[in-house]
């Protein structure tokens, strides 16, 4: 498929600033490689992803939003990512409902120590990408020309 | 006068569409609004009112004005072109026709409004008169004839005919245009179907509605009656009166940005929402029944004030159909005539 | 409904209330408003009948600011969005004496007008007292008659139920309308492939011209703003420029009533473009009974609801069950 081959995915990742952040940090530490098309944003905690980042994040142009936060058990304030669990678990759903591919979002649990995890995951999300083209049905007509 | 038979008019419309923008109401997800015509438009003349009026042709929802690029410290401003082809908005009904009549009053007037004035110019005006008016139309009041419309051309639909009359020069080019489908006819064919609207009419129940108190000399007497504390209170403060209006011309002035530019866009604004005319002291009507006051009041004591009497409502009767809370223009007349012992 | 006008005159004339929240008589036959009648007099313009489908819960809001307590009429549907406000301590359930009143559907004008029947002059058989199985329309263009269930809300054929949640006292009987079960178009959207349910809902949200409606007829809505009349989250409130603005606002006011939406229908009965609104809530009501145990919101004024609660083995997001 030479057109993938050339199709660069702009991925957006929110990733909780205790956990995942860290662990990107020794993703980097570590020499690990995952793609540049991986753009990160630090939120204090998984539960701070407003829906509307994801859907905005959508809009700009974003092709696969991910979002990374402690183990549930582990969460810096005690419970936030499990209530980040419940709502991306509704809202991914409903966007499947109205037809935007599964695939395109994710939730991902990483710790401050699983450097390669964070690697892997970020190159197994752009590899799906990558494979499911780019995002057509929810950008902004505005923001194409 | 000329007339079409009915299982014609797609012939018609395509050979409008080949030669400019036609715009007519379709039908899209069980609702008819306004459209741009292609082939296979499922067009709709058959419903009275379209949700949004023919008022989107003219002055859309929401419309870009320029857009801005910056390279550097220098800054582009690119404007948006002007409406330069010319379009047909076909099937109009009388109301939305004085509708358009109004808003050239706030358009047109200095300034102009270049983006609506390019439009009105390009712009060939269909009116279709209404073969069955239904209980919310009081167009008659403000002294719309729904029988014989006004606009650039005339049409009546009769059973399975469609009648045509050129009122203007606009009108006589789009007949000329469409001349190989039309046919003639004599202006008599539509009397029977004029007399037969004038009979509906007199049996509609807002048909004698008064507007004797309402005029521009009534602001001081209107504005402070004590009515408005008690007639606000079932408003839930929602766009759907003013958005549905053929009239209301509020507009919001908003920037978006793309990421390679920014656009300037006008939209929509309502007065019954609470950011309206946001100001950086804040807003000057603070509660729901000054935003409700203000909007009867604009239709019909402020705007007859600055144009010569004319009421900035046309009767269409959309809000009310579509009040989520059943409260609309017509219990504000009624409600102050009962006050007022009329 | 002579009983009801006299109890409610007795509860004004004994001191009980101050005032009644129910439904004013219409201009037409079909188009009651709410209103807050201050005097017995004035409940002589009162009327209750099949076309009083407006939920008054959402209007106890600002009821519940008024001096002395108010006489609200909630139908059975609405007491769980009665309910819900009193968990979000919205509304104060000792400024309101809730009279549950019996319904027996409630009628939409738009299915009355789809049906073809134009330039109304009166109605009836939609009377509260009536058995409401025919109604009988009188227009310019000659009589009509409609099966009275032909012309019923939506949410009426797929009722929750004619039991009240919260009342102080019931008056009128009810007559059960319930034929359908309320998530079968959901399932339909769901077995859809990805391209179809996108392009449903992209034409039916194309036609969203934002007016707010559904948002304001709410009661699950009753922030003091919302989200999208602030200038501060570029959340646009008024464009209607891009059918993602209007995706992401029907998307998102979804979302934030989830759990705690008691499917009282008012969004879509209110919409002016008859898009069907409930099918976004009930996604979310379905999901949440799946995954995380049934729930009602509003079936009670104490339960936690899903969304502020959580358990350890709770789903993955994106994992089916």
């Amino acid at each position: 498929m030479s057109m993938n081959e050339e199709f660069r995915p702009k991925i957006v990742a929110f990733c909780c600033n205790w956990c995942s952040y860290a662990g990107a940090d020794l993703a980097g530490s570590s020499r690990l490689a995952y793609p540049a098309d991986v753009k990160i944003i630090r939120v204090p905690c998984s539960c701070r992803v407003n829906p509307m980042f994801i859907l905005r994040a959508f809009e700009r142009g974003a092709d696969g939003v991910i979002i990374c936060g402690c183990h549930p058990g582990d969460c810096h304030y005690s419970t936030g990512n499990y209530y980040a669990r419940r709502r991306m678990t509704l809202l991914f759903s409903m966007l499947d409902y109205v037809g935007i591919e599964r695939g395109r979002t994710r939730v991902e649990w990483v710790s401050a120590a699983e450097g390669v995890k964070f690697s892997n995951t970020m190159n197994d999300f752009v590899e799906t990408i990558r494979s499911m083209g780019k995002n057509v049905r929810l950008g902004d007509l505005r923001c194409k020309n | 006068m000329n007339k079409i038979a009915v299982k014609e008019l797609s012939a018609l419309f395509s050979l409008i569409a080949e030669n400019e923008q036609l715009y007519l109401p379709a039908e899209k997800g069980g609702q008819t609004n306004y459209a741009r015509y292609e082939e296979g438009t499922r067009f709709d003349l058959s419903t009275l009112k379209t949700v949004k009026s023919a008022k989107e042709i003219f002055f859309p929802q929401s419309e870009t004005l320029y857009t801005m690029y910056k390279n550097g410290k220098k800054i582009r401003i690119t404007q948006q072109e002007l409406q330069s082809e010319n379009f047909v908005a076909f099937g109009v009904r009388g109301c939305d026709v004085k509708g358009i009549e109004v808003l050239d009053k706030v358009f047109l007037s200095a300034p102009v409004d270049s983006f609506y004035s390019a439009r009105r110019d390009h712009g060939t005006i269909v009116s279709l008169a209404c073969g069955e008016p239904e209980e919310s139309c009081f167009c008659t009041v403000f002294g719309v004839d729904p029988a014989n419309p006004v606009g650039d051309v005339t049409t009546w639909l009769v059973g399975e005919t469609l009648y045509w009359r050129a009122n203007t020069e606009k009108g006589e080019a789009l007949t000329e245009m469409c001349a190989s489908l039309l046919a003639d006819a004599d202006e008599a064919d539509v009397e029977a179907e004029k007399t037969k609207i004038k009979n509906i009419l007199e049996q509609l129940p807002y048909t004698n509605l008064s507007l004797d108190s309402w005029h521009g000399d009534a602001t001081k007497e209107k504005f402070s009656s004590e009515l408005w504390k008690e007639l606000y209170k079932p408003c839930l403060g929602c766009g759907t009166c003013t958005f549905v209006c053929p009239t209301c011309q509020c507009y919001d002035l908003k920037d978006y940005d793309t990421g390679k530019g920014i656009q300037k866009y006008r939209c929509w604004d309502s007065c019954m929402y609470s950011d309206f005319t946001m100001m950086a002291h804040g807003n000057n009507r603070t509660s729901q029944m000054q935003r409700y006051r203000q909007r009867f009041m604009h239709k019909l004591v402020y705007f007859p004030a600055n144009n010569d009497g004319m009421y900035s409502c046309v009767g269409c009767g959309r809000c009310v159909d579509k009040c989520p809370a059943s409260t609309n223009i017509v219990k504000v007349i009624k409600a102050f005539a009962e006050k007022e012992g009329k | 409904m002579q009983e009801l006008i006299k109890r409610m005159k007795e509860l004004m004339a004994d001191g009980t209330v101050q005032r009644v929240l129910g439904w004013k008589k219409g201009d037409l036959s079909y188009n009651p408003e709410p209103y807050y009648f201050n005097s017995a007099e004035e409940l002589d313009d009162f009327v209750y009948d099949g076309f009083c489908g407006a939920n008054l819960s959402k209007y106890m809001v600002k009821g519940s600011n008024l001096e002395g307590k108010t006489l609200v009429l909630l139908k059975p549907c609405d007491t769980y969005s009665f309910n819900q406000l009193i968990k979000e301590h919205r509304v104060l359930r000792d400024k309101a004496y809730i009279i549950g009143v019996g319904c027996k559907g409630k009628l939409s004008p738009e299915k009355i007008k789809e049906k073809g029947v134009k330039g109304i002059k009166s109605i009836s058989g939609a009377e509260i007292d009536g058995d409401c199985k025919e109604l009988k329309i009188d227009t310019v263009y000659g009589e009509k008659t409609l099966a009275y269930k032909d012309v019923m809300l939506e949410r009426c054929h797929v009722c929750k139920g004619k039991e009240h949640m919260i009342y102080d006292e019931l008056m009128l009987e009810s007559v059960d309308t319930c034929d359908g079960d309320r998530f079968t178009d959901v399932e339909i959207i769901e077995n859809l492939p990805a391209e179809e349910k996108f392009e449903f809902f992209r034409k039916e949200l194309s036609k969203c011209i934002r007016c707010n409606a559904c948002r304001n007829v709410c009661p699950a809505c009753n922030c003091r703003k919302c989200v999208f009349d602030s200038t501060k989250f570029d959340a646009e409130q008024k464009a209607n420029v891009d059918p993602f603005e209007e995706s992401m606002f029907h998307i998102i006011r979804a979302f934030h009533v989830a759990g705690r939406c008691t499917d009282c229908g008012e969004c879509s009965r209110v919409c002016p473009q008859g898009i069907p609104l409930h099918l976004f809530n009930r996604k979310f009501i379905k999901d949440i009974n799946e995954y995380y145990g049934e729930f009602k919101a509003g079936e009670d004024a104490e339960t936690k609801g899903p969304l502020t609660d959580y358990t350890l083995e709770d789903l993955e997001p994106g994992e089916r069950r």
